[in-house]
């Protein structure tokens, strides 16, 4: 089978679905080929295939994106929705939270919404305190949402696919810093359920529960551990919200300790809501309390190494862990 | 402006008495103590209602604001699910889960009636998208209020729309008022209309209380959307009556601007115009008694209907749970 990254993993997932549905289109910022695709090219080629109509570049107009897309939504359609990138999402909660994941319910079940919000966000390239947030906590906390990250470029095709089958809204983070991983393409049609975790390493000792772009470093912080003998299990979420919490439990009551890690700020973070749904349900199989990873509470920042020190690093999982074993 | 067929305006009057009728009974209701819910009172605004609606087809799209009984009733909503989502009860539009601010019936085109100022706009954009994307000749209308104007979304979507040539029509009902805030003192603007030219859009001022000037403005603009040529911006100046919402204290209202409204009233002038075209009294009476029997059924209805599941609160979250 063929490498793709994760740019051509989505592109692709994206181009199957508009091929199999005249309903699914494509509007945000920059997307056409007028303007190459894309800020990070996820849309590129598609113009060429599907016309201005379903490649539709905006205005810079968040708000008008967000509500073209529920609009298009009630009527039918299948609108994929580009927000550049994360932090402008305050531009345009209103039409996110109060509109689109809130129709089905308040309607009655007579208007859902199904639009994939595809954004992108991630600390490490030096874009500064307001190009960098992951707010996926922010609509973890709303009902009626579905929030999905892929941490690798088979991930990305399937659960685009699957985000732009949903009959429900989808907030669809991509990390910049991921768009680049090279995997095995899974092929056309291939399909990640949402709300299915992945065990994306198994380990006896204690589970990591993240997803994104730190599942990256939880793999790597296990195969370094591996040497030393402990042998950690790696919990990629996939989908953030509602979350598999089968799959997370299950794995803590094997492993008996979790850690929760993710790159957004830490207070308030999923990592503090899923902390205190496995100590509710987990108690009596728990060696120890559950320990929390995020990012320092302040703006991201601009400079290298203050980006560096800002973000959660693999010494400080590494740190956490040994401490969770009381091997310090 | 172009003569109103009879035919055309016997349905505006009665759309019109439609709307004034069932916020009369729901005062009545409110003031009696029989309901208490939130409502937003649309007396003074009939006739630019009842007229919009009566502008569009059966399958056009409408998208209007918390105080949208007027387009809502206008639009055709059975009166019977209409007052029931009012009440809270499961026999609603939204089996009790949308109320007063939440009502939608996409059957009869109400696709949104949305509790946030000004958030209808984009939404539209949307609807009016899907149709120039799938070609069904639908026009969207959205309807609000002067307020909405000085919100983002406002403008965005005003921009978008003409960008795009969407099939849309913004209806501005200019009540003088922004929820407690005199037009004057949130606008310097002599109107909103003009903002209009400011995206490449054409953009009319008219006497919303006048059925000659709110009907031929509203039909040509649904007509110029059909016909692809792109949004229009109606400004429909008109009087909201009562207060924000109903109990609202409204003696803020400066007594200049209430004796004008009460010379302005729409129904009057819209007797005298029925009148005028040979309807009799009797038959206007008639068509008035008629309304209000069926009110007065769907409110019986409505009130004897029973309160949803309160299991309800876990369903229509995502479709899981449908």
């Amino acid at each position: 089978m063929a490498q793709i990254t994760m740019t051509q993993a989505l592109n692709l997932a994206i181009d199957e679905a508009m091929a199999d549905d005249p309903g699914v289109f494509c509007l945000g910022e920059d997307v056409s080929a007028k303007q190459g695709g894309g800020v990070f090219k996820v849309t590129s080629g598609l113009t060429e295939k599907y016309g201005e109509h379903r490649i539709r570049a905006t205005p810079i107009s968040e708000t008008a994106i967000i509500g073209a897309a529920v609009g298009a939504a009630l009527a039918g359609q299948r609108p994929i929705a580009e927000i550049m990138l994360m932090n402008f999402v305050g531009v345009c909660m209103d039409q996110i939270v109060n509109h689109a994941a809130k129709l089905r319910f308040m309607s009655g079940g007579q208007t859902p919404c199904p639009i994939v919000i595809r954004t992108t966000t991630g600390v490490g390239v030096g874009f500064g305190g307001q190009h960098s947030d992951m707010l996926e906590a922010w609509f973890a906390h709303v009902a009626g949402i579905h929030v999905v990250t892929p941490s690798n470029p088979a991930d990305a095709r399937g659960l685009m696919r699957a985000s732009i089958d949903a009959n429900d809204p989808v907030i669809f983070i991509e990390n910049i810093l991921c768009y680049g991983l090279k995997a095995e393409d899974p092929g056309p049609g291939y399909r990640v359920p949402l709300g299915k975790a992945a065990i994306a390493r198994e380990g006896t000792d204690i589970s990591i529960i993240t997803y994104g772009r730190t599942v990256l470093d939880a793999l790597a912080v296990a195969d370094e551990l591996a040497k030393e003998g402990i042998s950690v299990e790696v919990v990629d979420l996939r989908t953030i919200a509602p979350y598999d919490e089968a799959t997370v439990l299950a794995s803590v009551r094997k492993t008996g300790r979790a850690l929760t890690l993710h790159e957004a700020v830490r207070p308030f973070g999923t990592g503090a809501e899923l902390a205190a749904n496995i100590q509710e349900k987990c108690w009596d199989q728990l060696k120890g309390p559950v320990r929390r990873i995020g990012g320092t509470f302040s703006a991201v920042p601009f400079a290298s190494h203050l980006e560096q020190a800002w973000i959660p690093t693999k010494p400080q999982i590494v740190e956490q862990i040994k401490a969770s074993l009381g091997k310090l | 402006m172009a003569q109103i067929d009879r035919d055309k305006l016997l349905d505006i009057y009665t759309r019109t008495m439609k709307v004034n009728r069932t916020d009369e009974k729901f005062r009545e209701l409110l003031m009696g103590g029989k309901v208490a819910v939130m409502y937003y009172c649309v007396r003074g605004q009939e006739l630019v209602s009842a007229a919009a609606m009566a502008a569009l087809e059966k399958d056009d799209y409408v998208v209007c604001t918390y105080r949208g009984q007027g387009e809502q009733t206008a639009k055709g909503i059975p009166m019977e699910k209409w007052w029931g989502e009012c009440l809270g009860k499961a026999t609603g539009t939204c089996k009790g889960k949308g109320g007063t601010m939440h009502i939608t019936d996409p059957e009869t085109g109400i696709m949104v009636t949305t509790g946030v100022v000004g958030s209808g706009l984009p939404i539209a954009n949307g609807l009016a998208m899907a149709s120039q994307n799938n070609g069904d000749g639908r026009v969207t209308l959205v309807s609000f209020g002067d307020g909405a104007a000085n919100i983002g979304g406002f403008h965005e979507a005003m921009n978008m729309a003409q960008l795009y040539k969407l099939p849309v029509v913004f209806l501005c009902q200019n009540n003088r008022y922004g929820e407690h805030t005199a037009y004057a003192d949130h606008t310097d603007s002599p109107n909103i209309a003009s903002r209009a030219a400011g995206y490449g859009m054409p953009g009319v001022t008219v006497d919303g209380n006048d059925v000659h000037q709110i009907y031929p403005a509203v039909k040509e603009a649904v007509d110029r959307a059909r016909r692809g040529e792109g949004p229009t911006l109606v400004e429909a100046m008109c009087y909201r009556m009562m207060g924000h919402f109903f109990g609202a204290d409204f003696s803020y209202m400066p007594p200049e601007h209430i004796a004008e409204m009460k010379a302005e009233d729409p129904l009057p002038k819209l007797r005298k115009v029925m009148l005028e075209h040979q309807f009799t009294e009797e038959e206007l009476d008639a068509i008035v008694a008629d309304i209000d029997a069926q009110i007065n059924a769907a409110v019986e209805h409505a009130l004897a209907a029973p309160l949803p599941d309160t299991d309800e609160i876990y369903k229509d979250v995502l479709e899981e749970t449908a």
